[in-house]
C-alpha cells in the first residue's frame, strides 16, 4: 500500500507557492463544505485535507446531478433521455461525461490540482489507469474491505511530483448500470447497484 | 604595429557588423514590405497574407511556446470549439499525460503544425507527422478486429478519422447514418432567414433625407432602395460624414458595428484575415490561388461580394466568388448538377434552397449560440480537411455514405463533383459491421 508517512506531509509553509495558492484557493470550497472548522487556519492544510475537500464537492454534485437530474428525468419521469451524444441527440449529457467537462475546464484554469474519472473497467479505455498509483488506486477503493476508504500516495510524473488521491465511483441510481452494462465497449456488464465502477483520481502537484 | 592593425580591423568589423544590424532592424521595424527578409522560410498557406506582421504570432518573449499556442488560439479558438475540438490542450495538461506528452507534445499546436517548414508541409496546407495517432491509440491496431494490420499512419489520410472535428465520423454516428441513400428524400439547404443586424432605433429614410454630399447623389437610388435607408441608417451612419469628412470607401469594421457576426466570421477567414492583423486588406493580385487577372487591382472588403449599398446576398454565393477565382474546381462549377439545381431555384422551378451555390458549401448557414441564424463568413472553418465539410453543407441533400466518398475522391473535388465517387472510405463499412 502506498500511503504517505506523516513524515512526508511537510507544513504548508514549505510547500512551494502553487501549492500554498491552491490550498488557499481551497480554503473558500473547504469551508463552504463544512470540512474545517471555523477557527482552523488556512496554513493547516494538507494536501489530503485539500483532496478531501474537493472530492466532498465533486462527489455532491455529480449525486445531485445523476440523481436529481439524469436519473429523475430520465428513468423516472420519462421526460428526456441522457445520451453519450447528447448535443445530436438533443438529450442531456451523461453524469460521467459532466463530471468529465468539468475536469477538462478546470484544467483550462491552471487551478493547481487536476482530477480525472477512471476504471478498472472503462468504457474508453483512454480512461483505464496509466501509472502505478492510479494502478493501486483503482484496485484499493474497488476492494470491498476498504468501503468508505480513500487511497492517497505520491507520484512523479515527468518532472514534478504529485500528492494523488483516489476515491471509490460508485454506481448511485439504476441509470448508472444500465448503461454500463450495455454499453458495447464496456468491458464489465454485471454492475449492480453500490458497486464501485471506477475512481475520481485528484492530483495536487507538491 | 602588428596589434594596432589588429585593433583597427576588430573595431572597423565591429563598427559595420552595427551599422548592418541598426539597418536591418530600422528596415523590418519601418518597412513592413523588407521583413520578407527576416522569413526563415516559405510560409503555409494559411499564413502567407499575413507573413509580414511577424507580430500577429510572434510576441516580444520571441521564443515563448505560451505566446505562439495564444496567438494560435486566438484565431483558431473559435473555429475548434464550433468543431468540438476531440482532443483539446486540456487532455493533455492532466499530469496522467506526462509520459505521452514527452513523445508528443498536445498541448501546443506547433507541434504537429510547424510554420516556415515548406519542407515539411503538406498538401492540406499544413505540417503534419505521420504518427500522431499511434502514441496514444496503439493498442486499436490489435484490438479492434477491422483495424488489424492498418498502417498505422492511415488514421486520419484515409479519411475515416479526424484529429479535431469527429462531428461526421464518430463510430455512433457512422451507425445511425450509415445505411443513408446517396439522395435525401428532401434536399434542401437551410437558408435560415435574415442575416440578423444590430437594430437601430430610426425610422426608414426617404430619398430627400439622404444626408450625403452631392457629388455621391448617384448613388442615392441604390441606397434607397437597401435595407440600410429602411431601416434609419443614413449616409452618414456609414461613410464617416457628411461633408469634408465624407469618405467613398466603407472598411469592413464599420459594416462590423451592425453586422458582429459575420464581421467576425470574414475577419477570421482568407478574406479579412489581414485587415484583423491590422494589414492592408488583401489584394487579389497576391493570392497564391489561382485568380482572374481582371480582378487582380480589387482589395477585399464587405462590399467586394455584396455590392456597395445593398446586401446583394445572390452576387455573394456565385458571381462574386467566380469574378475572382479562376481554379480548376471554379471553373469546373458551372457544368455540375449543383449549378443547373441553382439555376432552377433562382428560377423558381425548385424550392428555395434546392440549389448549390459556391456559398452553399463555403459560406453555410449555421445557428448561432443565441439560436440566431447566420453565414459563417469564415470559409476556413470548414475547407480543410474536406471531412468538415460533411455535416456542415454536404449533408443537407446527400446521404453520410456518399458524402464521405466523394470528398474522399480529390480528382471528383476538382471537376466539381459532377459525377459519382470512384473513392471509397471503409470506415461506415467497419462500422456497421460491428454494430451487427
Amino acid at each position: 500500500m502506498n500511503r504517505p508517512s506523516s513524515d512526508r506531509h511537510e507544513s504548508f509553509e514549505k510547500r512551494p507557492p502553487r501549492l500554498r495558492n491552491a490550498c488557499l484557493a481551497s480554503v473558500a470550497v473547504a469551508a463552504s463544505l463544512g470540512a474545517l472548522g471555523c477557527g482552523e487556519k488556512a496554513g493547516g492544510i494538507t494536501p489530503q485535507q485539500m483532496t478531501d475537500a474537493l472530492h466532498a464537492v465533486m462527489e455532491s454534485d455529480r449525486t445531485v446531478y445523476t440523481k436529481n437530474v439524469v436519473n429523475r428525468l430520465q428513468n423516472k419521469e420519462n421526460v428526456i433521455k441522457a445520451s453519450e451524444h447528447w448535443e445530436d441527440d438533443k438529450a442531456l449529457p451523461l453524469p460521467a461525461q459532466m463530471f468529465r467537462m468539468g475536469a477538462e475546464m478546470v484544467a483550462t484554469k491552471k487551478a493547481g490540482f487536476t482530477y480525472a474519472l477512471l476504471s478498472k473497467w472503462p468504457v474508453n479505455k483512454q480512461n483505464k489507469a496509466s501509472t502505478a498509483i492510479e494502478t493501486q488506486g483503482l484496485d484499493f477503493v474497488a476492494d470491498a474491505k476498504n468501503k468508505g476508504k480513500a487511497f492517497y500516495g505520491e507520484e512523479k510524473l515527468g518532472e514534478k511530483t504529485y500528492f494523488t488521491a483516489v476515491y471509490a465511483d460508485t454506481a448511485v441510481v439504476e441509470a448508472c448500470i444500465t448503461c454500463h452494462n450495455g454499453h458495447k465497449d464496456s468491458p464489465r456488464r454485471d454492475f449492480q447497484l453500490g458497486d464501485v465502477m471506477g475512481g475520481v483520481v485528484i492530483r495536487v502537484p507538491l | 604595429m602588428k596589434g594596432r592593425t589588429k585593433r583597427l580591423s576588430w573595431a572597423l568589423w565591429a563598427l559595420c557588423s552595427l551599422a548592418a544590424g541598426a539597418a536591418l532592424a530600422d528596415r523590418l521595424v519601418s518597412e513592413p514590405r523588407s521583413r520578407q527578409l527576416f522569413l526563415p522560410g516559405r510560409t503555409t498557406d494559411g499564413h502567407y497574407q499575413i507573413e509580414l506582421e511577424c507580430a500577429a504570432c510572434h510576441t516580444p518573449r520571441f521564443t515563448s511556446a505560451d505566446d505562439l499556442q495564444a496567438a494560435c488560439i486566438s484565431c483558431h479558438g473559435a473555429e475548434l470549439a464550433e468543431a468540438k475540438d476531440s482532443h483539446p490542450t486540456s487532455k493533455f495538461t492532466d499530469p496522467r499525460n506526462a509520459e505521452r506528452v514527452a513523445l508528443l507534445d498536445g498541448r501546443l499546436c506547433i507541434t504537429c503544425h510547424a510554420e516556415h517548414r515548406p519542407e515539411r508541409t503538406g498538401s492540406m496546407g499544413l505540417s503534419l507527422p505521420g504518427d500522431y495517432c499511434y502514441h496514444c491509440h496503439e493498442d486499436v491496431g490489435t484490438e479492434r478486429e477491422s483495424h488489424v494490420g492498418l498502417a498505422f499512419d492511415s488514421c486520419a489520410s484515409s479519411g475515416c478519422h479526424n484529429f479535431h472535428d469527429n462531428r461526421a465520423l464518430y463510430e455512433d454516428y457512422l451507425v445511425q447514418h450509415g445505411s443513408e441513400p446517396w439522395l435525401l428524400s428532401a434536399p434542401l439547404i437551410a437558408k435560415g432567414g435574415p442575416e440578423p443586424a444590430r437594430k437601430s432605433s430610426a425610422k426608414a429614410l426617404g430619398l430627400g433625407e439622404a444626408d450625403g454630399p452631392a457629388f455621391a447623389r448617384q448613388e442615392t437610388a441604390a441606397w434607397l432602395a437597401s435595407a440600410h435607408a429602411e431601416a434609419g441608417v443614413n449616409c452618414s451612419g456609414c461613410h464617416q460624414g457628411t461633408g469634408a469628412g465624407f469618405s467613398p470607401d466603407v472598411p469592413s469594421e464599420v459594416c462590423g458595428t451592425c453586422h458582429a457576426g459575420p464581421t467576425e466570421g470574414w475577419l477570421s477567414g482568407r478574406h479579412g484575415m489581414r485587415v484583423k492583423t491590422g494589414a492592408q486588406p488583401m489584394r487579389v493580385s497576391e493570392a497564391r490561388k489561382p485568380m482572374k487577372a481582371s480582378a487582380h487591382d480589387s482589395e477585399l472588403s464587405c462590399s467586394s461580394c455584396h455590392g456597395n449599398h445593398g446586401t446583394e446576398t445572390e452576387r455573394a454565393a456565385l458571381e462574386a466568388c467566380e469574378a475572382c477565382h479562376d481554379d480548376e474546381h471554379t471553373r469546373a462549377y458551372r457544368r455540375s448538377k449543383h449549378f443547373a439545381l441553382l439555376m432552377e431555384e433562382r428560377s423558381g422551378r425548385i424550392a428555395a434552397g434546392g440549389g448549390v451555390s459556391c456559398a452553399s458549401c463555403h459560406l453555410p448557414k449555421r445557428v448561432d449560440e443565441g439560436g440566431r441564424p447566420s453565414t459563417q463568413h469564415n470559409q476556413n472553418d470548414n475547407l480543410r480537411p474536406a471531412e468538415k465539410m460533411i455535416r456542415t453543407a454536404c449533408q443537407s441533400c446527400h446521404g453520410l455514405p456518399f458524402s464521405i466518398d466523394s470528398l474522399a475522391d480529390r480528382a471528383l473535388a476538382q471537376r466539381n463533383f459532377d459525377r459519382a465517387p470512384s473513392a471509397h472510405v471503409l470506415s461506415v463499412d467497419f462500422a456497421l459491421e460491428r454494430a451487427k
